[in-house]
Order: structure tokens, then C-alpha cells, then sequence
């Protein structure tokens, strides 16, 4: 599935980002390659979300470079681009999938047109084929098709989620980032739902990057598996290899607290 | 546009400036007005002034029609499409009394036209100027409350959210209805609230010779459409834009084509259906045309179909 022979979709190079003299994170570099999972553990104020703003377009790192590779021009700087070429990208190729999905979905408008936005973005100015996308996106999410006039507001933390995940797929981007997608949900759904992201992530070859705390997550999800804490990555390897044989002290505290059931 | 300061002339009211606004005001007004029409459809900021009457009366039309009006104007003002609602009576009386130019209800006649929901049936000519009371003129707004986004989505021509709304309205109810404030795209580029008017006259937009401004007074916006500027109603390939239309005609004039009211008669729900338009009705009863003038009795159910033989 994970093409090395291609090259890197994502090359953050140094990436540091500074909130005044607190630090964010600090000299960040990995490359990601097309279909590739990457899984991005630590505590609660590691550095987490601020490098995944910083890849994903939202918060402009304070030294560091995010080199994406487009379709149409190769490898560029996501932040050497034109502002419209940005949000562009942000709404094609990518796809974010927030912990909190009052963020990514528009809780005033019916699942349906949240689907259908991103396409009618593009240009799409059929109804019927707008409204066929919808549909399919919404039973590859497994949503009951019943409700797809309904509201978000009126649905369960998980559909909420799932809704978001389709809202993003629908106009087939190459990358999509995750911020705790399953943080919050009950573990049946929790598990119904890393389930569907995995086949999704598998059936499509998108690249992620998936944000947690929940090392159970990035096991089941991620290919590779990076380490941070106090915004610096101390671990990067393959995740069985990290899980299973933590070299860094703070590697091998994080999956020894890992409760046993 | 020839208001020198202090020119009012002795039948208009003294210590007013010509037509209320001071001439720095109308300056402002008018470099805002130019801008305007520089980029059609794109909303320009302006110092809107405390009028004398309420916000959504029409604050952003009068001061628009204060800068742009002098002493040779001809001035029609309608609410609704008719000359003799309050609305209408008293902005007209407001201008008659603070810059004494001579006011008409003849479509014909006027070279100002300051209106509020409707654009008259009679086709503008180029030497008129048709000025539209705004009270919203963010057409991003519903879905957009943030204004720094709405200016960004603007400027970056951002424009998917507004099928959106009508992707809504037809997956909720079977057809667009949104029936007026029907956004429309000017020129290709700016996606624009046409103000509170039906659907209805929308199409007259597209193409009018005469210059079309904009006024918002509590959103402190002024835009425009230029003379002979496309106008395009936003639609759907498979929902096509399309205009109200009515079984009935005009019980005075007996119109086909006109924007018709719906007035109820009696407690036992009978209508009448006339024109919206006060002065392309006389005038079309001035010329010998005739409705029947009976109330359309009420429907026995709103729910059951019209009888077969009704529909044309």
C-alpha cells in the first residue's frame, strides 16, 4: 500500500512553532508518503495539535518548512502559496477531521449538504448528482439514509463523527488529517468507528495523520509512530516497534500506563 | 448632482442643507457611490449618518438618494410597489419638503427612483436611476455570521456555500423557495443580496439600462449594478431558476404579467389579486383595460389540487 518508490506527499522539515516564549514544538521533521498512516501520541500539552495546525494549513509555523507534493506543480511550501491556492488545496486534496466535529461540520445545515459542500465548492451545480454523491459517501459511512435531511445537532457523538469523515472523503483527497477522531465516543462506537476509518484509509490509499493520546488508536490505525513530548519528538519508528520495544524513558512510561483490562 | 451648499431654496425647509445631508456627506456618499459602481456588486463601506427615521425604514436608500438628487431631479418613491404606502408617502414628502424637486408616481416621468421590495413593471430607461433600500446586504450572512470570513469569501470568490442554502431548500421541499432576496451573481464575479424584492424581478436586473444603487443604513453598505450588467440568478443545472406565476389576474386592470397581491377579502378567506404595482395599474385602467374586480372565492381545502379546468 505504502509506495516508497513515489515521492514524499508531506516533507515538514524543522518545523518549530513558538507562542512567545512558550514552546509549541520543536524541530519537527518526517516525510509521508502516498497511503501511509502516521500516528502522533504524547501527553496532554505535548505539541501534539500545534503540529498538526502547523501541517495542516491552519497556523503558520515560526520557522520550518510543510512541502506538499500537488497535483498539478510537484512539491511546494504550503506556505509560500497564495492564500486562495491554500484554501484550495485545504478543500480538495486534504481533509481535516476534528476532535470536536461542531468545527468541521456546519451544525445549521442537513447532513446531506454537509457532504455535498466541499463538491458544490468546486463547482458542482447539478442537485441530482450532488445529492447521488451524498448518498453513497453516507452509506460508505454507514449512516441510515433516513436521516440524511436531518440536522447534525441531532445526531450521536459517533454519527457526528462519521458525518465528518464522509464530508471530507467526498471530493477523494489524497491526505487527510486527524485530531483525536475517536476521543469522547463510547468504546463499541469508538472500535465501529477506527474499524471504518481503517477500511476506508486502506480502500482509498489516503494518507493520514492521525493525532491521539489513546495508543490503542495508532496501534490498530498507523503504519509509523511518532513519539513528542514538550512539543520535541523523542520516539519515530514503525508502530509495532515502538509499542512493543520503547526505547525512550518516557516511550516506555507512556505504554507501561497503558490500563490493562 | 448640482446641490451647492446652502442653496435650499426659499420653499424648502429653512436651516436644512439642499435635500438634509451636509456636503461633506454627500461627498463621502458619492466617492462611495463611484466605488461602487467601479466593482459591481461588491458591498463599499460607508459613514452611514443618523437619519431622521427609523432604521429599516429606508435609512440607506434616502441618504443615497440625498447625494445623487438636485434641483432638476423628478422623484418616485414606492414601498411595496405602490406610491401611497407610509413608507413611500413620507420619503417622498421628506424630499419634497428638504430640497423642493418635484416628485411624480409616474414611473415615466421619474429620474429617481427610490424603492423598497419591488422594481416598477414599466422597463428604466438610461437616463433613470433606480436606488434600493437594503436591510441585509450580506448575502453570505445566513450561513457565514462572521464577517472577516464573509469579506474573505468574497474577495476569493468563495462562493460554493451559497448553493448550499438552495441544495437545502430543495432537499427539504422539492423546489427552491427561497422566493425573494434571491441571491445573484453580477458580472460573473460578486455574489450579491438584490434586497428584499420578489424573485419575480430579478430578471429585470440582468441587462436594466438604468444604474441600479444599493443602500444599507444600519449595515453601512452601498453597492451597485451599472447599466447593462449581467445579472444572474444562482441555480441549480436540474432546478432551474424560474419566477412566480399566477392562475388569477388583476381584479382592476386585468394584467397578465404583473407581480399580482394577494388581498384577503372577508373573514371566510375570498382574495383578490392585484397588481403590486399602484402605477402600472392606473395606468393600464387609464388606457380602457378592465379586471373582472370580484374576489376570488376561498379554496374549499389548501391541501386539495385546482380543479382540472382552471390551469392553463
Amino acid at each position: 500500500m505504502i509506495d516508497r518508490d513515489m515521492a514524499p506527499l508531506l516533507q515538514v522539515s524543522d518545523l518549530s512553532r513558538h507562542y512567545g516564549g512558550q514552546v509549541g514544538c520543536e524541530d519537527v521533521s518526517f516525510e509521508l508518503y502516498p497511503g501511509e498512516v502516521l500516528g502522533v501520541v504524547g501527553e496532554s500539552g505535548s505539541g501534539k495539535t500545534t503540529l498538526l495546525k502547523c501541517i495542516a494549513g491552519l497556523l503558520p509555523p515560526s520557522a520550518g518548512t510543510v512541502s506538499f507534493d500537488t497535483r498539478v506543480d510537484g512539491p511546494r511550501d504550503i506556505y509560500a502559496m497564495s492564500e486562495p491556492e491554500r484554501r484550495m488545496l485545504m478543500r480538495t486534496d486534504w481533509g481535516i477531521v476534528f476532535q470536536n466535529p461542531r468545527e468541521g461540520l456546519r451544525m445549521n445545515v442537513s447532513a446531506g449538504a454537509n457532504v455535498g459542500e466541499r463538491l458544490m465548492a468546486v463547482g458542482a451545480r447539478n442537485y441530482g448528482e450532488i445529492r447521488g454523491n451524498a448518498v453513497d459517501w453516507l452509506t460508505k459511512v454507514e449512516m441510515d439514509l433516513g436521516r440524511i435531511d436531518h440536522l447534525p445537532e441531532t445526531f450521536s457523538g459517533g454519527m457526528q463523527q462519521r458525518l465528518q469523515i464522509a464530508r471530507n472523503l467526498v471530493t477523494q483527497p489524497r491526505l487527510v488529517f486527524m485530531d483525536e477522531p475517536t476521543s469522547g465516543l463510547d468504546v463499541s462506537v469508538q472500535a465501529r468507528l477506527l474499524d471504518l476509518i481503517r477500511g476506508l484509509v486502506r480502500q482509498l490509499g489516503i494518507a493520514c495523520v492521525v493525532v491521539t493520546h489513546d495508543l490503542g488508536v495508532v496501534r490498530l490505525l498507523s503504519h509509523r509512530l511518532m513519539v513528542m513530548r514538550g512539543g520535541r519528538v523523542v520516539e519515530h519508528g514503525l508502530t509495532d516497534q515502538v509499542l512493543d520495544d520503547p526505547q525512550h524513558p518516557y516511550t516506555q512510561l507512556l505504554v507501561s500506563s497503558i490500563l490493562p483490562v | 448632482m448640482d446641490g451647492t451648499p446652502n442653496a435650499a431654496t426659499p420653499e424648502t425647509l429653512a436651516g436644512y442643507n439642499f435635500a438634509y445631508l451636509d456636503e461633506q456627506t454627500k461627498r463621502m456618499i458619492r466617492r462611495a457611490t463611484l466605488k461602487a459602481v467601479a466593482i459591481p456588486g461588491y458591498q463599499v463601506p460607508f459613514g452611514s449618518r443618523e437619519m431622521p427615521l427609523p432604521y429599516g425604514w429606508g435609512t440607506g436608500g434616502i441618504q443615497v438618494t440625498a447625494s445623487i438628487i438636485g434641483v432638476e431631479d423628478t422623484l418616485k418613491v414606492i414601498d411595496q410597489g405602490a406610491d401611497d404606502t407610509t413608507n413611500a408617502v413620507n420619503i417622498r414628502r421628506f424630499f419634497a419638503k428638504t430640497a423642493g424637486v418635484a416628485t411624480t408616481e409616474k414611473t415615466a416621468e421619474a429620474s429617481i427612483i427610490q424603492t423598497r421590495h419591488r422594481i416598477p413593471e414599466e422597463p428604466l430607461r438610461a437616463d433613470q436611476i433606480i436606488v434600493y433600500q437594503v436591510p441585509q446586504p450580506e448575502p453570505l450572512r445566513f450561513i457565514e455570521p462572521r464577517e472577516a470570513e464573509t469579506r474573505k469569501m468574497h474577495a476569493l470568490s468563495e462562493y460554493g456555500i451559497m448553493h448550499v442554502g438552495l441544495y437545502e431548500e430543495i432537499a427539504h421541499f422539492g423546489r427552491i423557495t427561497q422566493g425573494y432576496n434571491y441571491p445573484v451573481q453580477v458580472d460573473d464575479r460578486y455574489i450579491m443580496a438584490p434586497s428584499p424584492i420578489p424573485k419575480f424581478d430579478n430578471p429585470k436586473m440582468d441587462h436594466m439600462p438604468a444604474l441600479q444603487l444599493f443602500g444599507a443604513g444600519r449595515e453601512k453598505r452601498i453597492y451597485a449594478v451599472p447599466p447593462h450588467t449581467k445579472v444572474k440568478s444562482l441555480d441549480f443545472e436540474d432546478h432551474p431558476f424560474t419566477i412566480e406565476s399566477w392562475e388569477q389576474t388583476c381584479a382592476l386592470c386585468g394584467s397578465e404579467e404583473s407581480y399580482l397581491d394577494e388581498v384577503i377579502t372577508d373573514d371566510r378567506g375570498s382574495r383578490l389579486f392585484v397588481c403590486s404595482d399602484s402605477d402600472y395599474c392606473r395606468t393600464r385602467r387609464d388606457a380602457g383595460h378592465e379586471g373582472s374586480g370580484l374576489p376570488v372565492p376561498a379554496e374549499p381545502d389548501t391541501t386539495a389540487s385546482e380543479p382540472a379546468g382552471e390551469s392553463s
